[in-house]
């Protein structure tokens, strides 16, 4: 696959035919769309509120002066904190329980195993906005609004988390689980022990995915909330429009602030996160 | 250190029977090899044995305890995979070292019996590498290696050769067989190659369709063959099998001439086994025994002896001729073998009826 792949890169870097440039073009174009809004989004960030509407990218005098407000104000600390501590434990969370669950589907035979594996995929086909409800009257009946629990509570294991792992643990050949268990491990260690650093790909896919997506999580975390201090961060930069005027530069600085993690992991992780894309793709 | 026994254990996979109830008494420090056809429930049985697959049926022993009930780690039994199943992301003394991950020795004790165990095999200068940065011999080495450190009654050893060279493998057939004379321990080992058999077992179990056909030393079976499946299995090349006809005590086949035979009681249709070795290329046809003459197909010239397929009345044969003879393809040759060098067999249950 791999060895298909690179041949194939290199092969295309030797011939330029029409067809190659119409699609580099495009990618281009799309590239070009994607990077405005967040080039327009650190631009504005330097602007003071004077030059909000003043479209030019290059701000006539940049300065750090939202930064400065922005960090200084307690709450957005506050929610930044909030959204890093939410998005580390689910992450966490999501690789601890979402393993152990496709390690037993996938290595385990037992009474049950497939209408479980269906089970848990059929959520897959039920959307979020139809789980809200449900969710927020369970929530509301067990005291868990306003707390981090009641934010977090959904995604501690995800389908797609669970399905993933367990694709990858069909992988895993038995002979080393087997070896382990002669050498007298249990079933815990064997999966602890071997299975998971055999599936070191996967795991560092899910991580990143689950903490991407809960690090912006927006619509759940804001019915959930209602005290300003239990905001997320997003939900928190959107509560800067909600004030007596939207001020804009201070929620484009806020969103620039919360975008560095989101980058850092991209920028530090790219090869995982496209391995881990091409493989969920394969295997799924 | 153990005796293990088997008594009439079976195998289910639902309604498939994989293994039928076998019987096998195997002793303290014995080399036991169980071999046979590919699907034939060697790797169950040795599952079995290992508590990795559980019992349907019977009562497995060792060291006169029932253990159908025990898990592995119970058992203290070791095992080999076929493909070494070596963690790849700990190094060579890891590895080595995670046989003894259950066991009450300090940490210094265990560094050196992983030293040790590492010196017997040739692997002290490897113990800081990873497994990807080593040879298939030497994975094979590790993997024994995380077996024997933690002193085990019986190692288990499942095809442990079957991804090696051929090269490697004959020294690795050597490697284990000293091993096994220096540790003493018992050793059950899997293989559907019959020179693997031949060459390390002390006593060899010849499975078919999850049962047990003999049990023997590798000269017992090579000499008396139970039936035709275990004769053509023993022995490389094959034994010949040709059809003849048994009438008042004669024996009769198309195509060669047979004299001065003495042959075990029997009347109507034979298979006659002619081992490749004791079939000759000779001068001219005649004398006692079974001889005859036919056109040559194909050679195999080895050095220090030549293959020599022929066709003999209706039958393909293979016989031997020394080396320097290698006869035209095409042409005719004659052949000849000894009295007493013969295999009869019952020609409708193919069990051995004796030699002639
Ligand atoms: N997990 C299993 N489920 C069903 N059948 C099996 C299983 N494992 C082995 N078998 C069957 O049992 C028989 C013996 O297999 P095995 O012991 O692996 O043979 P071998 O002698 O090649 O090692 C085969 O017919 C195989 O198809
Ligand atoms: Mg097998």
């Amino acid at each position: 696959m791999t060895a298909i792949t690179t041949t194939e890169l290199a092969a295309n870097r030797r011939d330029i035919r029409p067809g190659r440039i119409i699609v580099w073009s495009l990618l281009f174009i799309g590239g070009l769309i994607m990077i405005t809004p967040l080039l327009y989004m650190f631009s504005t960030s330097l602007k003071t509120s004077a030059q909000v509407y003043d479209l030019r990218l290059v701000p006539a005098a940049p300065t750090l002066d939202n930064y400065i407000k922005v960090l200084g104000d307690g709450r957005f600390m506050q929610w930044f904190f909030n959204s890093t501590f939410i998005a580390l434990t689910v992450t966490a969370s999501n690789v601890f329980f979402d393993s152990l669950v496709g390690y037993t589907l996938a290595k385990f035979q037992f009474r049950g195993r497939y209408f479980i594996f269906l089970a848990i995929l059929s959520t897959l086909m039920i959307p979020t906005e139809m789980l809200v409800i449900p969710w927020y009257l369970m929530s509301s009946q067990l005291g868990w609004l306003n707390s981090y629990w009641g934010i977090m509570f959904p995604g501690m294991m995800t389908a797609f988390g669970t399905f993933l792992m367990k694709q990858f643990f069909e992988g895993v050949p038995n002979d080393f689980l087997e070896a382990a268990r002669v050498d007298g491990l249990n079933e815990f260690t064997i999966w602890w022990k071997i299975a998971m650093p055999m599936v070191v790909p996967a795991i560092s896919a899910l991580a990143i995915f689950t903490f991407l997506g809960n690090w912006t999580a927006f619509f759940w975390p804001l019915i959930v909330t209602t005290s300003k201090e239990l905001y997320t961060l997003p939900v928190g930069i959107s509560s800067f429009s909600a004030e007596s005027s939207i001020q804009w530069e201070l929620i484009m600085t806020g969103a620039a602030i919360g975008t560095i993690p989101t980058l850092l992991v991209f920028l530090l992780l790219q090869r995982y996160i496209v391995r881990g894309v091409m493989l969920a793709g394969l295997k799924g | 250190m153990a005796k293990i026994e088997l008594q009439g254990l079976v195998k289910e996979y639902g309604k498939t029977r994989a293994v039928h109830g076998i019987d096998l008494t195997i002793e303290d420090g014995e080399f036991v090899v169980f071999v046979g056809p590919s699907g034939c429930g060697k790797s169950t049985t040795l599952r079995m044995i290992a508590g990795l697959e559980d019992i349907s049926g019977g009562k497995l022993l060792i060291g006169d305890e029932v253990v159908n009930q025990r898990a592995p780690k119970q058992r203290n039994i070791a095992m080999v995979f076929q493909n070494y199943a070596i963690y790849p992301h700990m190094t060579v003394g890891q590895n080595i070292g995670f046989g003894l991950y259950t066991s009450k020795l300090s940490k210094a004790e265990k560094q050196q019996r992983i030293a040790e165990t590492g010196k017997i095999l040739g692997l002290e200068k490897l113990l800081d590498r990873r497994p990807a940065a080593l040879s298939g011999g030497q994975r094979q080495r590790v993997a024994i290696g995380r077996a024997m450190v933690r002193d085990p009654v019986a190692f288990l050893f499942d095809e442990p050769l079957s991804n090696l060279d051929a090269q490697l493998r004959s020294q690795m057939r050597m490697e284990i067989k000293s091993l096994h004379r220096r540790l003493g321990t018992t050793i059950v080992y899997v293989t559907h190659d019959q020179v693997e058999a031949m060459t390390m077992a002390d006593k060899i179990v010849v499975m078919r369709d999850g049962d047990i056909l003999q049990v023997g030393t590798p000269t017992d079976l090579y000499e008396n063959p139970v039936d035709v499946f275990t004769a053509r299995f023993i022995g490389s090349p094959s034994m010949n099998m040709v059809e003849g006809q048994v009438a008042g005590g004669v024996l009769t086949v198309e195509g060669v001439q047979i004299s001065g035979l003495t042959l075990p009681p029997h009347q109507g249709k034979a298979l006659i086994g002619i081992r490749p070795h004791d079939l000759i290329v000779a001068e001219g046809t005649g004398g006692a025994g079974l001889s005859g003459s036919g056109m040559v197909e194909a050679v195999e010239p080895l050095g220090s002896e030549t293959l020599v397929h022929l066709r003999l009345g209706n039958n393909l044969v293979i016989a031997t001729a020394p080396g320097r003879v290698v006869p035209a393809i095409g042409s005719t040759v004659s052949v000849q073998a000894e009295p007493g060098s013969l295999y009869l067999f019952d020609a409708a249950s193919e069990k051995a009826l004796g030699h002639a």
